[in-house]
């Protein structure tokens, strides 16, 4: 599937990060800003997904527990605990592996595949959210307010761009992480547990280990855009980081786009935060935006069933040089 | 190299295999024949731990594997490959050997070149680009062959790689398969194309109802009364006898 792709050549990069540089000061208004943090944050929660459930095939429904447990880990470090919500950051990523593990661990221990997979992963998401609106730590259904104190120390900014740097640095690590996945042996196992978990083993793949290892990892992502999403909008609350929205959304943004390439879910964030965002600005119509995407979705996966990534796919060729 | 004592595998009141054993030495090309339903199939299953045993032992390079999971005998050096092939689908042909090849080496160029090698070695190299759905019948058995060796085993389970191939495809692959013996793997064969099986093996074991009930060199084997009977039914090797004794 991905060799498929020819690569892309470094001056399209170059081009998209001068861009993506450049967006706050040639659009400098709060909306567009606004508008750049949520495409990006899309785009880097759906990377995450798209580690877990693109390139390895562990179709998740239940990403948001990961989400939820980087959001919860940051915020009440910062909010119970008085630590710098910076610290937060790394929390997250490791409350989002721990999550990831345990239940990529307890599920693929029983050999659970396929849609059975993506049921008990919805179902740990719930059990998450549950907790979280009945304990005190939590702050139960009331959920939790972070305190406006601007300052970059503190993890808010004055200006939106500062933020928006931010998920951008962040996204493009996580692109590079993708990327690394597309050219290591741990992606080439991926992909072959991908497609056929029985001719892995027979190769000498220890499935169980790889698929831990890739929940590790996207957990890890998962955790870190929860703490991001904290930090953005100052309050969080069970149903908004468990709720099953966030997990859809970040599996949209992957599919549509392209799931298990590189770059798909940056194609899928953009095409979302324009559906989302663009249709509140031209018209006050309520779930319009989501009337506009379902659209679009039933579109894409019936002509595109590859994602949007398929438009940008020049057709294969036989080359000299195939690495 | 391996060598199986009294291996038996029990699905319900089924004996698919009933206390088979078997060896193969470094070196030698042995085939398993038997009738369809011998439980050929699940003895390789068996034995790769693909399936868990009720019975016996499987011992390979002088080490007791019985019970390993499947990838860690495949890292020891028996692999297997699938008599319904299983490729990867969505991936090139030169993707799926170097899933094989990046068992031995780490870094992503080594695997590619080893995996081009080892396309070369089965005659694929026109292929490589290809995604391996697009693949012939011919083509993915060799895929399931060199995905396989790309690993580097020390002993080879091939699982009915020339069914489905017509005779000059059967030929090429005879010629692979004694080449990769003669680099120094061992081959451990399933097949029913009986010329190939003649014109192969060093040492032939014959499976029926899952027990082994003849071995030898080919000769012996096909002359055996009890191999005839196995795949033509009970009195098949008198009434042969006697139309043979008429004939002279």
């Amino acid at each position: 599937m991905n060799s498929q792709l020819q690569p892309v050549p470094w001056k399209l990069h170059l081009a998209v990060l001068a861009a993506a540089l450049a967006f706050p000061f040639v659009f400098p208004s709060n909306f567009a800003v606004n508008f750049g943090v949520l495409a990006l944050f899309y785009a880097f929660i759906g990377q995450s997904w798209n580690m877990a459930g693109g390139f390895a095939g562990q179709l998740s429904f239940g990403h948001v527990a990961f989400f939820g447990a980087g959001a919860y880990a940051s915020t009440i470090l910062q909010l119970r605990f008085g630590m710098s919500p910076w610290a937060g950051l790394p929390a997250a990523a490791l409350a989002g592996a721990l999550v990831g593990g345990v239940i990529a661990v307890l599920s693929f221990r029983a050999g659970l595949r396929g849609s059975y997979f993506a049921l008990i992963t919805l179902a740990f998401a719930e059990v998450l959210r549950i907790i979280a609106n009945s304990t005190d730590l939590t702050g139960g259904g009331l959920g939790m307010l972070i305190p406006m104190k601007a300052g970059a120390a503190n993890f808010q900014f004055a200006e939106r761009s500062g933020f928006y740097y931010l998920i951008l640095l962040l996204t493009l690590l996580s692109v590079a992480l993708a990327e690394w996945l597309r050219r290591s042996r741990f992606g080439a196992r991926l992909a072959a547990i991908r497609e056929n978990e029985e001719s892995a083993m027979a190769l000498g793949i220890n499935v169980f280990a790889e698929k831990v290892r890739v929940m590790l990892l996207s957990g890890a992502l998962c955790g870190v855009g929860g703490c991001f999403f904290a930090q953005y909008f100052l309050y969080i609350d069970p149903t908004i980081v468990f709720g099953v929205d966030k997990s859809v959304e970040m599996l949209l943004v992957s599919i549509i786009g392209g799931a298990g390439t590189v770059y798909g879910p940056l194609i899928g964030a953009v095409l979302l935060a324009l559906a989302s965002e663009g249709t509140r600005a031209i018209t006050q119509v309520p779930g319009l935006s989501l009337v506009l995407y379902g659209a679009l979705l039933v579109l894409i996966i019936a002509y595109l069933p590859n994602g949007l990534i398929d438009l940008f796919k020049r057709r294969p060729q036989p080359r000299k040089e195939t690495r | 190299m391996l060598r199986i004592s009294g291996l038996s595998k029990i699905f319900g009141g089924l004996r698919a295999v009933d206390n088979a054993s078997l060896q193969v030495d470094a070196g030698r090309i042995v085939a398993l024949i038997g009738p369809n339903g011998a439980g050929k199939t699940t003895l390789f299953a068996a034995i790769a731990g693909f399936l868990p045993v009720d019975g016996g032992s499987v011992e390979l390079l002088g080490e007791n594997i019985t019970g390993l999971p499947a990838h860690q005998i495949a890292r020891r050096g028996m692999v297997r490959t699938f008599q319904i092939t299983q490729p990867f689908a969505k991936l090139t042909v030169h993707e799926n050997i170097a899933v094989g090849a990046y068992q031995r080496f780490a870094q992503r160029e080594a695997a590619w070149e080893h995996a081009r090698a080892i396309a070369r070695q089965v005659g694929m190299e026109r292929m490589l680009e290809q995604p391996s759905a697009d693949l012939t019948v011919a083509g993915r058995k060799r895929l399931e062959l060199a995905r396989a060796l790309a690993t580097s085993p020390r002993l080879l389970l091939l699982d009915e790689v020339m069914a489905g191939l017509n005779p000059s495809e059967i030929l090429e692959i005879i010629a692979i398969i004694r080449a990769i013996r003669d680099s120094g793997v061992t081959v451990l064969l399933i097949e029913h194309v009986m010329h190939a099986v003649m014109s192969l093996s060093d040492h032939i074991y014959v499976l029926s109802y899952g027990k082994i009930i003849a071995e030898g060199d080919p000769q012996q084997v096909v002359s055996n009364p009890a191999v005839i009977e196995a795949y033509l039914g009970r009195g098949a090797a008198g009434q042969a006898r006697e139309a043979g004794a008429q004939h002279a």
